[in-house]
């Protein structure tokens, strides 16, 4: 599946690691994987697994580690807000709380029209610009830092209206 | 020879070789250091800190590199931090501490995290009893726990892991010794852990779930009731059980095992069989055994069983005393003489056999050997041996880099399991793994070199590998060469010359250990059958017309409709049974026999090693033991022979055939040391696996070295319009040991033929389609490793195939 | 001074190759390759006395020193994983000046006979990655990667390998088995990486900030390196500098500038002018430091921090005031260290559980002496037991929170939580 839909980047995945090492694009192959739905579905483990001479237990057991793969369906934008330490020290609490309530959802739900899930993570390396989030959605992540609730609001307006970040 | 290395653990010195691992090290002197995570057959991986203790090493000058003296003994520096027992090898001079304050703190102080969200189950846990964190909690914890009840972390406590194996998360500890084993040892990973942290847990993602043939070995390592068989849960407490000890009878392997019995209310006060644990010993199955073995001994036990004598009265069979039965028997059998023939097969004992044998000697008639695999007559003269008995013994653990196994037509995975598991195992110690085939089978990925032949060309392929090439030097040029040969796709014949060709490459290393041939049979003592000289026939039908017949231990009727006509047409027929079998029931009269499991007896394996098996339950009904039936016959008939005991029988028949001499019970009970120590109150070590107290189990010598038969076989390849069926062995059949276990009844399937993916588009079918082979009806299941024009049918799936044939397939 | 490592703050255009090679970019390598011979870059780089720059503080050239010459082939991998609060230095210097990194990482290669390099970036630097390929590219262009570069025999690659959100994947460890494919849990050591590393080969792993370094010791010379910094910590240093602050961000200083010069001539101060209360030098790993004048006045350097019963760690200060109850922060980070704990150890799996419930009811009112006792007592239970330093520092603030700041833990507490 994935090799036919994105052959050019599944070879320069290979690519990058000893031929008899074809494990090592486990995780580049599974953010490819999340591209259409936001998470990896069962089909796609079977596919990689198949790709790589593994299982599809240790394939899913990737997925199950880390916290940027999704094994369920969430919002399409993911807005991920740091509420450790450094961030928390200059109002990410609040500024997390407050967002929430313009949303109407809590943390860790999804906007009723399925477009933004807000989630609270761990530090993103981005604590002198507090309050700051990150957006991960099919293609990629990107920061959002040294923002307010408007700003915010603004934004998810924009990526309602377009489907595409500012 | 290894470099020794010589330290102190407690205040007890000790030398051993360097590498050994501090935990292992203390096991030899007996101090038992508390692990997990760890377990003997597993690489170390200081997960549960359980083993923590304070080394001290001597300690070296950093500028001169000499050892700091302190008088006349090397200064020892502690590190700051304690070390884990299992991960750290010993060196000259260490000292280790496993009782000091500070190791019996931490010891405490682990168990104590462990037990945080521990449920408390042990009043409802199937592992109490025989439980590792029972048991180190009640030596090294403290009887409080600071932590909050309300606070624990909650799991599923009731997870299928496939359908023979229970998970509860929530008593999981995170050892990873399952995961570990299914990597390691199983070299089937299915299991793995997801998500991190204190929600770390097990799953399992393969179709069905925790696909493996070995899965219920991780019930017995698991060191908390986590992982439990579908099979024994809830069943009893260890405790309440007696042990039997007893040897797998489903395969040539002869994994040692020990059956756990309960006299209970739940079965009308009956003692049952409530689980089948695996028994030690090191040169069969290690510590192992297969789920086949470990779940379908059920049968013993079924509703079904014969109790008592039938004698055929008015066209029906009713029940009649022994005395009536055995006088109907002797008289046909008298008037027959040389036209009585005995038709048995490895199912029996040895000392069954050997009574059957001189029975049929006694009376002149043909003792003949129902089997479709041939070739066993090489395997006593050209067999693996090792002619001092215990503790060697040839056996897979000592082969590695000098030995070269070659395996010929034979899919171990599903034929004997538990060989799959040593074979692989010797590849990864460096031996040379051959594995010829006609299609890809499970062992090939460990194999150094594959050889694909076309069915029919087995005997010309195994002639044509002493050519000088890559492979052919493998074979001549090895210091020890065993070859497996098996009934992929073979029958009577196939097989015997498979065998024929197999000896010409072992005949020059007879007697020496570590090589030899090995016959994969398809039951537990065909091996035996061989030694004691029972033969297959090519044409059985013809053999059996118009004869008196003795059917011990094999139904015919039940898998053929040709023989069940010859038989329904023969003078006389007896059937000594467990179950009224399509053969009993057109039999004249019927014999109650004790299932194994009801008496004393002795099995060969494969590897022609001779093991005992313990009686675990009392016989049943008018049941008698197969020898003690045979033998009283042989009286009527004024034949002596032995039938008072099982032990006695081995007497006479290690007193008459060359390659048992030597052998008594008392040999066959003898044991010694062996490593890992398993089975003691140290369970947290080993896991749950038996000790072996019962026996260890005699190796055969070899035979007289007898002539090679040429052996001619009819093999007609198919034409264009028609297909070749050729037969396979499937591990979960409808064999009546597996169909009367309910747990893996549903493993056994459709009735299936196995067609390569082109295959099936030439003949329009899909998956799951139907199609007709020679009239019988099977559902399609597709595989790309089947050869094309081939279709592969399982034996024992309710078609009669027992050799390669050529068959039209149609479409349903 | 001229910055030497967040030179885009004095060249702003530094991350395009033209103005970079202007600036004498990639000299460092070409001399060192065409001039140098492996050895005696390692030689360099030990002389120079630059140490690890991601938390341990390890001398960068004797780890280079310890790969086999007889194991092939070698790795280099640079620790971009940069997960520690309080820390955000690698991704200034990967976003803004990626080429002197990117050198560094070459000149790390051809010292230790890689022939292959990767860069492990945490996850949510997607587009820090996006960058590095890009600056990567240009390099193969510009015939600074591929085969036989300046006409030797030395071939180079450089590869970036994205995380998934695992902060344990820091430990170099626990990289190895992502990169490989696994999942990132810390390997019983030893075998150290320099031995069996990426692959079961040996392997250098190193942080991104001190690879930056490794050019300019190229250049400029070992004694050079030496004369900057203190006795024992040679060099410069990016302080990461959050929290209370007026101006928080990226300082590139000195070591042994103080931590006065660098929270209040810097950062700028407190917000608010409120007086400072207690400083984390290490990020989340940190023992707490009581923000005295003493304290404020020592040197920024391994040793000195030593002596206030600290460790600088990676320099990622996060400066808390009075507003503040250690209370509070300590929930922050049990609630971290519980969230990233990997789980293969007994310690810190069950441990950091059972902190983050002992903090959350001593927060949420039941502040008795008996709850903090044990929450001290548990987190001494998990000192010294376990698999990776992950464990051990979670212990840290803990533990020195209570010793140091009492106060902040009875229920009538000095400071609250900020929002």
């Amino acid at each position: 599946m994935l090799a036919e839909k994105y052959p050019e980047e599944v070879k320069k995945i290979f690519a990058k690691y000893p031929p008899e090492q074809k494990r090592s694009a486990v995780m580049p192959l599974l953010y490819l994987a999340q591209r259409d739905e936001g998470f990896v579905t069962k089909a796609a483990l079977e596919d990689i697994a198949q790709m790589l001479d593994i299982t599809s237990t240790d394939v899913a057991e990737i997925v199950g580690f880390y916290t940027l793969y999704h094994d369920e369906k969430a919002g399409k934008y993911r807005m991920q807000v740091c509420t450790d330490l450094p961030c928390a020290l200059r109002g990410a609490d609040k500024f997390l709380e407050e967002l929430c309530g313009n949303l109407g959802v809590k943390v860790g739900e999804t906007t009723p029209d399925g477009m933004v899930t807000v989630e609270a993570v761990m530090c993103l390396a981005g604590c002198d610009k507090a309050p700051m989030f990150q957006i991960q959605s099919p293609d990629g992540i990107a920061y959002h830092e040294n923002m307010t609730v408007d700003k915010t609001m603004e934004l998810v307006a924009a990526l309602r209206k377009s489907g595409k970040e500012v | 020879m290894a470099k020794m290395v010589s330290l102190t653990i407690d205040g007890q010195p000790i030398t051993v070789p360097a590498g050994t691992l501090v935990v292992n090290a203390a096991k030899q002197i007996g101090i038992d250091i508390p692990v997990f995570c760890y377990h003997p057959k597993m690489e170390p991986v200081g997960m549960c800190r359980q083993c923590l203790v304070e080394v001290g090493r001597p300690m070296i000058d950093r500028a001169t590199g000499q050892v700091v003296m302190e008088g006349d003994k090397p200064k020892i520096s502690f590190g700051p931090k304690l070390e884990t027992a299992c991960t750290t090898p010993v060196s000259e001079g260490m000292l280790v501490l496993s009782q000091s304050d500070k190791a019996k703190a931490s010891q405490k102080e682990i168990l104590e995290f462990l037990l945080t969200s521990h449920p408390l189950d042990c009043p409802v846990c199937d592992k109490g009893g025989e439980c590792p964190l029972q048991n180190l909690t009640m030596e090294h914890a403290s009887p409080q726990s600071r932590f909050l009840f309300d606070e624990k972390h909650h799991a599923e406590k009731h997870v299928p892991l496939g359908d023979l194996i229970w998970l509860d998360r929530e008593r999981c500890i995170q050892c990873a010794r399952c995961i570990r084993f299914q990597d390691e040892i199983a070299g089937e990973p299915v299991l793995a852990f997801y998500q991190r942290g204190r929600n770390t847990d097990i799953i399992t993602n393969s179709e069905p779930g925790f696909d493996s043939v070995f899965s219920g070995n991780t019930t017995d390592i698991c060191p908390v009731g986590a992982l439990t068989t579908a099979d024994f849960r809830f069943g009893a407490r260890p405790w309440e059980m007696k042990a039997a000890a007893s040897i797998c009878a489903q395969c040539p392997v002869g994994c040692n095992l020990t059956f756990n019995t309960r006299r209970e209310a739940k079965s009308g006060g009956k003692v049952v069989i409530k689980r089948v644990m695996p028994r030690q010993n090191e040169a069969v199955n290690e510590i192992w055994m297969c789920d086949k073995g470990r779940f379908a001994y059920h049968f013993t036990e079924n509703a079904n069983r014969l109790a008592e004598p039938l004698v055929r009265k008015n066209g029906k069979l009713a029940a009649a005393s022994w005395t009536e039965s055995l006088l109907a028997v002797s008289k046909a059998f008298s008037a027959a003489k040389k036209n009585s023939v005995i038709l048995t097969s490895g199912r029996l004992s040895n000392e069954d056999l050997f009574n059957l044998k001189q029975l049929a000697d006694g009376l002149g008639g043909e003792a003949l050997l129902y089997t479709h695999m041939g070739g066993g007559e090489l395997t006593t003269s050209f067999g693996i041996s090792y002619p001092q008995g215990i503790p060697a013994g040839t056996n897979f653990s000592g082969m590695g880099k000098e030995t070269t196994i070659l395996v010929v037509a034979s899919d171990l995975y599903n034929e004997a399991p538990l060989w799959f598991l040593r074979l692989k195992q010797a590849a990864e110690r460096g031996a040379t793994l051959i594995i010829a085939n006609a299609r890809e089978t499970k062992l090939e990925c460990y194999s150094k070199f594959a050889i694909r032949y076309s069915y029919g060309d087995e005997a010309e392929t195994v002639s044509g590998l002493t050519k000088k090439n890559k492979i052919g030097e493998a074979i001549t040029g090895a210091e020890n060469l065993v070859v497996l040969y098996g009934t992929d796709g073979l029958g009577l014949d196939g097989s015997a010359a498979v065998a024929a060709a197999c000896a010409e490459l072992v005949k020059g290393r007879l007697g020496k250990p570590k090589n030899g041939l090995i016959g994969v049979w398809p039951r537990a003592n065909d091996q035996g059958a061989w030694e004691l000289g029972f033969q297959p026939v090519d044409n059985l039908a013809r053999l059996l017309k118009g004869k008196t017949v003795y059917v011990v231990a094999a139904d015919p009727a039940g898998d053929d409709p040709k023989l069940e006509a010859v038989l329904k047409g023969a003078k006389f027929v007896v059937v000594q049974e467990l179950f009224l079998t399509e053969t009993a029931k057109l039999a004249e009269v019927v014999l109650p026999a004790q299932a194994y499991t009801e008496r004393e007896g002795s099995f060969t394996s494969g590897e022609r090693r001779v093991q005992r098996f313990y009686p675990a339950l009392p016989p049943r009904g008018e049941t008698r033991a197969d020898f003690a039936i045979i033998a009283a016959i042989a009286k009527e008939l004024g034949l002596e022979l032995e039938g008072r005991s099982a032990s006695l029988v081995m007497d006479k028949l290690a007193a008459s055939v060359k390659t048992f001499a030597g052998i008594t019970y008392r040999k066959l009970a003898e044991t010694n040391e062996q490593w890992p120590i398993v089975g003691r109150h140290d369970l947290y070590y080993g896991g749950t696996t038996y000790e072996n107290k019962q026996g260890l189990g005699v190796q055969l010598a070899l035979n007289a070295p007898a002539p090679i038969p040429s052996i001619s076989v009819e093999f007609h390849r198919p034409d264009e319009d028609h297909w070749l069926a050729v037969p396979v062995t499937r591990l979960y059949d409808r064999g009546i040991t597996v169909s009367t276990s309910e747990l893996l009844r549903a493993h056994i399937g459709e009735a299936t033929v196995l067609l390569h993916p082109e295959t099936a588009k030439k003949l329009g079918v899909a998956a799951g389609g139907q199609v007709n082979v020679n009239g019988f009806r099977a559902e399609v299941r597709l595989d790309a490793t089947v050869p094309a024009s081939v279709a592969l049918l399982p034996r024992s799936m309710g078609f009669p195939i027992n050799a390669p044939a050529v068959a039209e397939l149609k479409k349903a | 001074m001229a910055h030497l490592l967040l030179r885009h703050r004095d060249i702003p255009d530094i991350g395009k190759m033209d103005v970079y090679k202007k600036n004498g970019g990639f000299e460092a390598f070409k001399k060192a390759v065409t001039r140098m011979k492996p050895q005696e870059v390692t030689e360099a780089v030990k002389a120079s006395g630059l140490r690890g720059r991601g938390g341990a503080g390890f001398p960068t050239g004797v780890k280079w020193g310890f790969i086999p010459k007889d194991i092939w082939p070698h790795y280099v991998v640079a620790n971009a994983d940069e997960s520690e609060p309080g820390t955000f230095k690698d991704r200034e210097i990967m976003e803004s000046n990626p080429f002197q990194f990117l050198e560094g990482v070459a000149i790390a290669a051809y010292a230790t006979g890689a022939n292959a390099a990767y860069i492990y970036l945490r996850g949510e630097f997607w587009p820090v990655a996006a960058i590095l390929d890009e600056k990567i590219a240009d390099m193969e262009k510009a015939g600074f990667l591929g085969d036989k570069l300046f006409g030797t025999d030395f071939s180079l690659r450089i590869y970036t390998h994205l995380g998934a959100g695992a902060y344990i994947c820091g430990e170099e460890t626990a990289l190895l088995e992502s990169i490989e494919g696994k999942r990132g849990l810390p390997r019983i050591r030893p075998p150290f990486p320099a031995i069996y590393g990426l692959y079961g080969k040996p392997t250098v792993v190193n942080n991104v900030e001190t690879l930056t370094n490794v050019p300019l010791i190229i250049e400029k010379g070992s004694d050079w390196y030496k004369s900057l910094g203190t006795a024992d910590s040679a060099g410069v240093k990016i302080f990461s500098l959050s929290g209370r602050v007026n101006q928080p961000g990226n300082y590139e200083l000195p070591f042994g500038t103080t931590f006065r010069e660098l929270i209040y001539n810097y950062g700028g101060g407190i917000i608010d002018g409120r007086p400072i209360k207690a400083i984390m030098a290490a990020g989340a790993s940190s023992t707490m430091i009581v923000a005295d004048d003493n304290a404020l006045d020592t040197p920024m350097d391994y040793a000195s921090v030593r002596t206030l019963g600290a460790d600088l760690g990676s320099a990622s200060v996060i400066v808390i005031d009075d507003t503040i109850s250690l209370e509070w922060v300590i929930s922050k980070t049990l609630h971290f260290f519980k969230h990233e704990s990997c789980g293969k150890c007994t310690p810190c799996r069950e441990g950091t559980y059972w902190l983050l419930h002992l903090i959350e009811r001593i927060e949420h009112g039941e502040a008795t002496k008996e709850n903090v006792e044990l929450l001290h007592t548990v987190a001494k239970q998990i000192q010294n037991k376990c698999l990776c330093p992950l464990g051990e520092f979670s212990t840290m603030a803990v533990t020195t929170a209570i010793e140091r700041f009492p106060a902040d833990f009875k229920p009538s507490r000095a400071g609250g939580k900020h929002g």
